[in-house]
């Protein structure tokens, strides 16, 4: 019924520790930060000083460049510190939070126009869950893009599925798309092909599209490829499906209620879970009960492919869906590369585990290499789903060739779509890195 | 292995810090050859596919070591036929023997040795002035440059011709991974235009050297089937002879059965790309046949014979199978695009037969096609990658329309 696009390209992650779907509740701690650093784009400001009470909404930094856009604390409670680094560099805005919440006040009820979308978005911080294509960073208000992309497609490894995401929220994630939907011509909606929940299947007032494939059929470049390819000069936003029904609850409520359901995925977790938390929280407490003792873990927020490295005693990113753990990679393994090596992980068939398609592993963050030039050809294809050379592109943005990143393919992309093109890289390159700096001289210099 | 560890482990000062810094490269060249390094993942991708540069090139070895093996023997047995001292009878029992294979290996074995010391010397010189590890690619260059030179040729030679590639072919641009021509055959190249005498003629491929009461076999030439055929229009040898690998040529190059061995190997692991070993085929057999059709309108008679020979055959004789497998495909200097690898290797076997059959004086064609589409390569892709733009911006224009 609706269009389904096939991707042909791609890989799906054979590793353990998927979530079951038994829902709980992150145990809380009274502690948050806002990372100025995890929204990309931003250049802050502080509108708090220590001690200052804030109500959850309450606004916390500012966007130098555009003052509309701000970060509002995700809690009611006091501004412990202001931790700075190196060249008084904000690294976070501590806040400890009330033991009972309160919120900030914001207009309830169906926004009559664009204008007040913005306008509304804005003063209560829920903007930044818009992200701007090109770029990959915080949306600017100015620009009239040619389509709001919803993604409600879940490839990456432990992602959660947004049929499970969204219930009980059905309602809200309705009216969050009819809210969108003022904000550009064209509202488009990207589930999976198998997918049958009505509240996406059902989804009124949004072009429904389809999409058949392994990761990155999921990342939102795929599906603007797809559906409305990017050329230069044009703008498309785009939000997660989650983030569409916290919106609409806003519409509906008034209030900042920033809680999610997130997935706790990988070997590192006693029971790898569906569970409710709060962005920005610190995990100290939660992993203490969550994490394994056996070993050491990378604590991971967001996914094993494209998330930070928080550490048991990190913060919750404020855009992360997915927690993850997986164990750190320890020792020397002597001759690693000339062993047949049947129980290692490699898409490359020169490991005979090629023969075990089925196979799933515990994947350590071993590099299993050092890094080298690229030497390579025609790998990062095979899992790289777009019509963009990725071999010439990369080469052009290491060599900081704007002309050239922009006429292969540049505003197509972002780093999260090639995180595979990484995992498999013979020369282990630090492709994400790469594109993710590649992208900010480009916008600084396009603007 | 924990042994092995700590002399690693209690000798890296000396090399950070000490007064042995020099040694530096080679200590972590070493080190990271005998243990995969523990170096974990920063952010990014969080987990990382267990192939790194050493795997892949590893794999290529092993590809090589069917040809590698025959090579020996037939090196052996190409002697002493010879010298005429092969005992009576079958091919297997006179082929097959350990006299044979310690005949080749009591010279391969030297040859591989000093090439390694060679070109590595050269890596590691450049990998401590520019202070980063010593790259891998050298590994199969080095098996490389022994199997393709004369077993008589001086080893001095070998080295020479090992550190002009390595140097001129490899460093100046940037090391591994930034050359643009295939460094084993530079190294030949260089060999064959600065030590002609020892490259080619009918001496250079079978080892005559006789000790005290031998002698070469009267009538005997050492021409190997190309070289016979540039002369005459056609070889002694069978085409079944050249298929199997028994006739005299450089170690690696004679055994097209067991190339194919190793070609099965690269393409069942994709170190190699099938798509260059497939359309090079492609290109010599049409070339081959182009040339059927011609052979009438040829003024020499031997020029005539030759055109005529039937046009699958070219692939079974001299250094095309090797060439193809091992060396068009090599991922750095060959074609970057899927689309370029495609016209790359077609190209390489078109040129390679035109070379081969136009060119009397020098009867191997495959390494001067191989060399001559490793410099048109970048302008291949650079069509390639051409078309991906205006692909990109015709869309934006009709958007925009």
């Amino acid at each position: 019924m609706f269009k389904t696009h096939v991707v042909q390209k791609g890989m799906t992650l054979p590793i353990m520790g998927s979530p079951s779907d038994l829902l709980g509740t992150l145990e809380s701690t009274t502690t948050f930060a806002i990372t100025p650093d995890s929204y990309l784009g931003l250049v802050p400001k502080l509108a708090v000083k220590e001690g200052d009470k804030v109500l959850a909404g309450d606004s916390i930094l500012f966007h130098k460049k555009d003052d509309r856009i701000r970060i509002t604390s995700p809690v009611s409670g006091v501004v412990t510190s202001i931790v700075r680094g190196a060249k008084r560099r904000l690294e976070h805005v501590l806040i400890e939070a009330d033991a009972v919440q309160a919120y900030a006040s914001f207009p309830k009820g169906h926004p009559a126009n664009r204008d007040e979308v913005i306008e509304r978005l804005t003063a209560s911080g829920l903007w930044t869950m818009l992200e701007m294509r090109p770029y990959g960073i915080i949306a600017n208000p100015n620009d009239q893009p040619k389509a709001v992309f919803i993604n409600a497609m879940a490839t990456a490894p432990f992602a959660p599925e947004a049929s499970i995401t969204l219930k009980g929220r059905e309602m809200d994630f309705q009216s969050g798309i009819k809210v969108l939907s003022l904000l550009a011509s064209k509202t488009v909606l990207s589930i999976a092909e198998d997918e049958s929940s009505t509240a996406l299947v059902g989804a009124e007032n949004v072009e429904i599209h389809r999409f058949q494939g392994q990761h990155p059929a999921g990342n939102t470049s795929v599906h603007i490829a797809h559906v409305s390819p990017l050329n230069k000069g044009e703008v498309v936003w785009a939000i997660d499906a989650q983030d569409v029904a916290i919106l609409g609850q806003f519409f509906r409520l008034g209030e900042v209620r920033l809680e999610r359901v997130i997935t706790m995925g990988g070997t590192g977790f006693v029971n790898p879970s569906y569970v409710k938390a709060m962005p920005c929280m610190q995990l100290t407490s939660a992993m203490d009960e969550a994490l394994r003792v056996d070993r050491t873990y990378r604590v991971i927020s967001g996914s094993v492919l494209t998330g930070q490295a928080v550490g048991k005693d990190g913060f919750l990113s404020y855009n992360a869906n997915q927690l993850t753990a997986i164990p750190e990679g320890e020792g020397t393994e002597f001759f690693g590369w000339v062993l047949p090596n049947i129980r290692k992980f490699s898409k490359n068939r020169t490991f005979i585990s090629w023969m075990f398609p089925h196979r799933k592993y515990d994947l350590s963050t071993k590099m299993n290499g050092e890094d080298r030039n690229f030497v390579m050809t025609g790998e990062y294809g095979r899992v790289f789903p777009f019509d963009i050379l990725p071999n010439q592109l990369l080469k052009a943005m290491w060599a900081n060739d704007l002309e050239s990143m922009e006429a292969l393919g540049a505003y197509e992309v972002v780093e999260e779509d090639f995180a595979l093109c990484e995992v498999i890289c013979t020369s282990k390159q630090p492709l994400q890195s790469l594109v993710r700096s590649a992208l900010d001289m480009l916008h600084a210099e396009m603007n | 292995m924990k042994f092995l560890q700590n002399i690693f482990d209690a000798t890296r000062p000396a090399v950070t810090d000490g007064k042995f810094k020099a040694l530096m490269p080679m200590h972590n060249a070493l080190e990271t050859m005998m243990f995969v390094p523990d170096h974990n993942t920063d952010n990014g991708s969080h987990v990382r596919d267990a192939i790194d540069l050493k795997r892949t090139m590893v794999t290529v070895i092993f590809a090589l070591m069917p040809a590698l093996l025959f090579g020996l023997f037939n090196a052996g047995y190409q002697h002493y036929k010879a010298l005429g001292l092969l005992v009576d009878g079958d091919l297997i029992s006179q082929f097959l023997t350990l006299d044979n294979a310690l005949f080749g290996a009591w010279r391969l074995v030297p040859m591989i040795l000093v090439t390694y010391a060679a070109g590595l010397g050269v890596e590691m010189v450049f990998a401590f002035k520019n202070k980063h590890a010593v790259a891998e690619g050298f590994l199969v260059s080095g098996i490389l440059i022994p199997l393709i030179m004369p077993l008589d040729m001086p080893l001095w030679m070998i080295a020479v011709s090992t550190i002009f590639a390595v140097l001129i072919a490899k460093e100046v641009f940037g090391g591994t991974g930034m050359n643009i021509l295939n460094i084993a055959l530079t190294a030949r190249a260089f060999a064959f235009f600065a030590y002609p005498s020892v490259m080619s003629g009918d001496k250079a491929w079978v080892n005559t050297t006789t000790e005290a009461g031998q002698s070469v076999v009267d009538g005997y030439s050492g021409a190997t089937a190309l070289g016979e055929m540039a002369a005459t229009g056609s070889s002694s040898y069978s085409a079944w002879d050249a298929f199997i690998g028994i006739i005299p040529g450089s170690i690696g190059e004679t055994s097209v059965v067991m190339i194919l061995l190793g070609a099965v190997l690269l393409i069942v692991t994709r170190i190699a790309s099938w798509k260059i070993m497939l359309s090079a085929v492609m290109g010599a057999l049409l070339m081959g046949w182009i040339f059927n059709g011609l052979a009438s309108y040829m003024i020499s008679p031997e020029q005539q014979v030759y055109m005529a020979m039937p046009f699958y055959e070219h692939l079974l004789y001299g250094g095309f199978a090797f060439g193809i497998v091992f060396m068009a495909t090599d991922p750095v200097s060959s074609a970057h695009t899927e689309r370029g690898k495609w016209i790359f290797g077609f190209l390489v076997g078109m040129l390679s037969i035109i070379i081969r059959v136009f060119n009397p004086a020098y009867p191997e064609g495959v390494m001067l096609a191989i060399l001559f589409m490793n410099v048109m390569a970048p302008l291949i892709d650079h069509y390639v990658v051409a078309a991906n733009i205006s692909r990109r911006q015709k869309r934006s224009t009709v958007k925009a329309s």
